[in-house]
């Protein structure tokens, strides 16, 4: 299991990034980049073995051993209605802790660790797929390309109660 | 906070539930000399040692509530009052503890004088009847020996202690300790501060009243019986529950580690390992058994405080109640110990105030005036069952109906779907209490749901029984998660399961050849095994990975199961081994799988579930049920290939009229078939008419300027809804048939909604809602007129063009401003928009989006989570309105049933009213 510990990359910022800049750990899922704020991003690991859970939600890889934790696994295609990966090509996780538990979230690969001003996330436009807008905290535009934010909470609680009406 | 003084807080605690718990049965047992010499003994040390540590308050109550019970001791009649009163002292004493620990040990300012002056004024009226007695009574020679024990209290009453004042009861009490020490010189550490304490006190004590020693010697006798057996709980260490915590991890590390080594030693035939391996691996196991031990307590530690609360409630409730505890010895994880202490206190306490009647509702229902709750706790397959019981009225079904019905948690429909013990589960949803008056006991809504909530917490479930008239019962199920336990593993479908070897009975090995074969009945698979018919299922099929037909007859295992009195063989492909495996609880994203216990990681590194028994042998159950569901579950994935215009089979209603080809309308709608003598019809005013159950019913005619018959009997179709009837003319009923309604050709015909293939020839489909209006205008508007007092927004959504021209019209003749939308997408962005809509029809098979993903979307909302929402398909069954429900939707409608949608829509629309206004 090749797994290492998320440092920063620039030296002269702290780790959870100073009062009006979020750092993000920026993963790429389809072409599409995200980013997750990077205090809730614990490791990002090569999801090996793992165990599919029959039964489970659709969303659910499997689970696997992280270093003796047993991590859920939620493939972020699936929750994002995006095409399944079908080129055989490696797989990331970024693991998460929520309430206690371990998850991983299944993406295409990680990028760089971005430096963003809090104020230039913009909400989400009106006519974003609403399954996406559902987990996503805003828009960050950069040189380019668009950045969305994952909002991890509204992501995982989305899974684990779907059905409390 | 020094040792000594955590070490008090402890102790005292402890003592104090105990005194709870023998006051209520000395109160039951006045005469009982063992009870009182118990709570006798355990007050004067908690005293004592307030005096030693300087804490004058609490000694000071524990003085007088002591006082008092010395005269009980001395033969004292005992009141109510006096008990009440010696309760409460013991409630201030651990406030005054609780205060203590919060503030590091600095006891809290205040005075106690009201108690102790209660305390102290009954102890003096007692001693005035006391002696009065005595005058009447003094020559009962064996009162003398008691006497001299009366007299010391008496001593120490006319001179109150002061603070620091080592008393009479100090003496006493070092001797007690005294005593211990010699008889058990071996103490642990941790004691060995306290005997060194005590001993210290004794000698302090021997300084200041060497005088008194010899009042005091007498006493030794008793002092001597109560160390013996006091000597049994000093023989117990208190352990930091964290140590303990990290004893546990370390051998389930251990556990996993050793699995590891037996994986590889396993591989290599002859190894020199194998021997100290299987002594490491017998160690191992001794050693997890061990600490598991140190983590089960009898539930009875949880109970030590009900039969206080109930005698309180007894008393503030003015009814007699009984609390029975069985089981208390059953023992389970302390953790899970802690858990559920306060639900079953509230749960106690629900039955003692809403559960039973008052106690002259009792008698006028011819039962014993005091009610019962009894409380048991047993082990079944893995799982502590916890229930609680009372004799008393039972839940109020409608009551509860009434209350859920006003609070939205469901509608008037679906209570009427409802079986009563679902009703019932009401009670846990949050805001829930049907008491009409809020006591001080309970009846604030906040009780069920929480305790549900507390169950659920540690993956327990909980449920409940009543029969009106004859009492509830709760029964609380709490699996062992933190639990170390041994499997067999297993094989299905390439993948590895563990199943709990305690609810494994055998294994059969299936050959076709061999006498043990599996046989079918009514494809089901089944199994001879000696003399019983054994069901069976394949594990794939449970786990829902494999269609039944796949199943490997002449090739693998049957692992035979016993979950309570059912048993069954689970096939799979494979068996491995027994493996010790810790339990580790499944994320709780997958903790809903009823399949599922648990999961853990095995030797080999790779995580494994563990199957719940309980959850295969109630998929047994609904499986012995579930031919139908099952077979609805295949046509739902069939409609789900042929998304759009694919349907179930419906039953229809083959006819012909007017023209030789045969038309057809779904027979759901009609209500009758009638055939009337011609002579019957009339006609007013420009139609047809016949006298049909004391009204007129109008005739329609499929085709404009058709008549009816001139002889003999005219058949037809009756539609009947809310009291009003239409008959439509026929020539002929052909047949009723069960057949898809494909319709593949779109009509433009008023009438007709297109042609469909129906027994291999076109046919006709008859559109009702055309004709309906024809009879009356209004069909459609009369029911709405009474409730809609605007015009309501309606967003309607569905993919195919042909349902919504058809659909459409309806809802905008019903009076409903209906907005339509073709994808689920769009609904949303209109929604987003802010386009307030009062409810929502929606198509379930749509691409992209399903009506379900859509619904569940908007339900996690909280701006549409009330918004009423109903579905439409052409798939009605269980199974599929079942996951309608789940995914929030407020109803579930046929795409045919036109009447079945206004009458869906008016009644969420009057539901949504009511909560509204």
């Amino acid at each position: 299991m090749t797994a290492h510990k998320l440092t920063t990359v620039d030296g002269d910022d702290n780790r959870q990034g100073s009062a009006d800049h979020i750092q993000y750990v920026t993963v790429v899922i389809g072409s599409q980049l995200f980013g997750l704020p990077i205090s809730q991003v614990h490791d990002v690991f090569v999801p090996e073995k793992v165990t599919q859970v029959p039964l489970a939600p659709p969303e659910v890889e499997g689970v696997l051993n992280l270093r003796g934790r047993i991590v859920t696994a939620i493939n972020m295609r699936r929750k994002l209605h995006l095409k399944p990966n079908d080129a055989d090509q490696g797989m990331m996780a970024v693991g998460i802790e929520y309430k206690g538990e371990s998850y991983g979230l299944v993406i295409d690969a990680v990028g760089e660790v971005l430096n963003l001003p809090r104020n230039e996330m913009e909400a989400n436009p009106s006519n974003l797929d609403f399954r996406w807008a559902e987990i996503s905290g805003g828009v960050h535009r950069l040189d380019g390309r668009l950045m969305v934010v994952l909002d991890v909470d509204r992501l995982l609680s989305s899974l684990i109660e779907p059905k409390a009406a | 906070m020094d040792d000594l003084l955590r070490e008090f807080l402890t102790e005292t605690n402890e003592s104090l539930d105990v005194v709870d718990v023998e006051l209520v049965k000395f109160e039951q047992e006045p005469n009982n000399a063992t009870i009182l010499n118990n709570i006798f003994r355990l007050v004067h040390t908690i005293k004592g040692t307030c005096g030693f540590l300087g804490l004058p308050r609490l000694e000071a109550i524990a003085h007088a509530a002591e006082t008092l019970m010395g005269k009980f001791r001395d033969g004292v009649p005992v009141t109510h009052e006096a008990v009440t009163l010696v309760l409460a002292s013991i409630d201030r004493i651990k406030d005054i503890l609780a205060d203590l620990e919060a503030a590091n040990g600095a006891e809290p300012d205040g005075t106690d004088r009201d108690l102790i002056d209660e305390l102290e004024r009954l102890s003096l009226s007692a001693d005035n009847d006391d002696m009065a007695d005595e005058m009447a009574a003094a020559m009962a020679e064996e009162k003398a020996a008691e006497e001299e024990v009366g007299t010391d209290i008496y001593q120490v009453l006319e001179r109150p202690l002061r603070p620091g004042e080592v008393s009479l009861d100090d003496l006493e009490r070092a001797f007690q300790e005294a005593e211990v020490e010699i008889e058990l010189p071996a103490v642990e550490e941790e004691t060995e501060e306290d005997s060194d304490a005590v001993a210290a006190a004794g000698a302090d004590v021997a300084e200041a009243k060497t005088s008194q020693k010899e009042v005091a010697k007498p006493k030794n006798p008793s002092a001597k019986g109560k160390a013996s057996g006091q000597g049994v709980s000093n023989q117990s260490i208190r352990v930091n529950v964290e140590t303990l915590e990290h004893l546990m991890t370390m051998v389930s590390e251990l556990v996993l580690t050793r699995n590891q080594l037996l994986e590889i030693v396993r591989r290599h035939e002859d190894s020199e390992f194998k021997v100290p391996l299987q002594r490491l691996s017998n160690v191992t196991g001794e050693l997890q058994e061990g600490v598991m031990k140190t983590r089960m307590q009898p539930i009875g530690n949880a109970w030590q405080k009900l039969p206080r609360i109930v005698r309180d409630l007894s008393q503030e409730l003015d009814k007699p109640i009984g609390l029975e505890m069985i089981g208390a010895e059953t023992e389970l994880d302390r953790q899970v110990l802690e858990l559920i202490k306060d639900p079953l206190t509230h749960m106690i306490r629900n039955s003692a105030d809403h559960g039973l009647e008052e106690p002259a509702d009792r008698v006028a229902a011819g039962k014993p005036e005091k009610g019962n709750i009894t409380l048991s706790a047993y082990h079944e397959g893995g799982h502590i069952i916890i229930e609680v019981k009372d004799d008393g009225r039972g839940l109020n079904l409608e009551k509860i109906k009434e209350k859920a019905l006003k609070n939205g948690v469901t509608t008037e429909a679906e209570l009427e779907k409802m079986a009563d013990h679902q009703i019932y589960k009401f009670i846990f949803a949050a805001g829930f209490s049907t008491a009409t008056n809020v006591t001080s006991v309970s009846g604030r809504g906040v009780g069920m749901d929480v305790v549900r909530n507390n169950v659920e917490l540690i993956g327990g479930s909980i449920d409940l029984r009543s029969t009106p008239g004859r009492g509830s019962s709760f029964i609380i199920k709490i699996p062992l998660t933190l639990a170390i336990v041994s499997t067999l593993i297993v094989e299905a479908g390439g993948d590895r399961y563990a199943i709990p070897q305690l609810s494994v009975v055998e294994l059969v090995r299936v050959q076709s050849n061999s006498e043990h074969r599996i046989e079918r009945l009514k494809d089901r698979p089944v199994l001879r095994l000696r003399s019983k018919l054994l069901p069976l299922v394949h594990m794939s099929e449970l786990l829902g990975q494999t269609e039944e037909a796949d199943l490997d007859e002449d090739n693998g295992f049957i692992v035979v199961m016993q979950v309570g009195s059912q048993s069954f063989g689970v096939v799979v492909d494979g068996v491995f081994h027994t493996e010790e495996i810790v339990v580790k609880p499944m994320s709780s994203m997958l903790r809903n799988i009823n399949m599922f216990s648990g999961n853990t990681i095995l030797g080999d590194g790779s995580v494994i579930m563990i199957i719940d028994p309980n959850g295969v042998a109630s998929a047994m159950a609904s499986h012995a049920s579930g031919t139908l569901t099952d077979t609805a579950e295949d046509e739902y994935e069939n409609a789900e290939d042929h998304v759009i215009d694919a349907d179930a089979p419906i039953s229809l209603l083959l006819f012909r009229a007017g023209s030789d080809e045969p038309k057809a309308v779904p027979l759901s709608l009609v209500t009758r078939l009638e055939e009337f003598d011609v002579n019957k019809i009339e006609h007013s005013n420009g139609r047809d008419l016949v006298q049909y159950r004391g009204s007129l019913m109008p005739l329609v005619y499929v085709n404009e300027g058709d008549r009816h018959k001139s002889e003999g009997t005219q058949p037809m179709l009756v539609f009947s809804d809310n009291g009003r009837s239409m008959g439509l003319v026929v020539d002929q009923i052909v047949d009723i048939v069960e057949d898809r309604m494909t319709i593949e050709v779109l009509s433009e015909r008023q009438g007709v909604l297109g042609s469909a293939i129906i027994r291999e020839r076109a046919t006709e489909v008859i559109d009702l809602g055309y004709y309906l209006p024809l009879a009356f205008d209004d069909w459609f508007m009369r029911k709405e007129v009474d409730t809609t007092t605007k015009v309501r927004k309606l967003l309607f959504l569905d993919d195919s063009a042909f349902f919504r021209n058809m659909l459409t019209p309806v809802l905008k003749a019903a009076g409903y401003d209906v907005t339509v939308c073709s994808s689920a997408q769009s609904g949303y962005e209109l929604m987003e928009k802010g386009t307030d809509f009062a409810a929502i029809v929606t198509d379930i098979e749509m691409p992209d989006i399903s009506g379900y993903e859509f619904c569940e979307s908007l339900r996690r909302d909280t701006r549409f989570r009330h918004m009423p929402i109903i579905a439409l398909s052409a798939v009605v069954t269980p199974a599929s309105i079942e996951k309608g429900r789940q995914a929030g939707f407020d109803d579930y409608v046929a795409k045919f049933d036109r009447p079945g949608l206004l009458a869906a829509l008016k009644d969420v629309l009057t539901n949504e009213f009511g909560v509204a206004a």
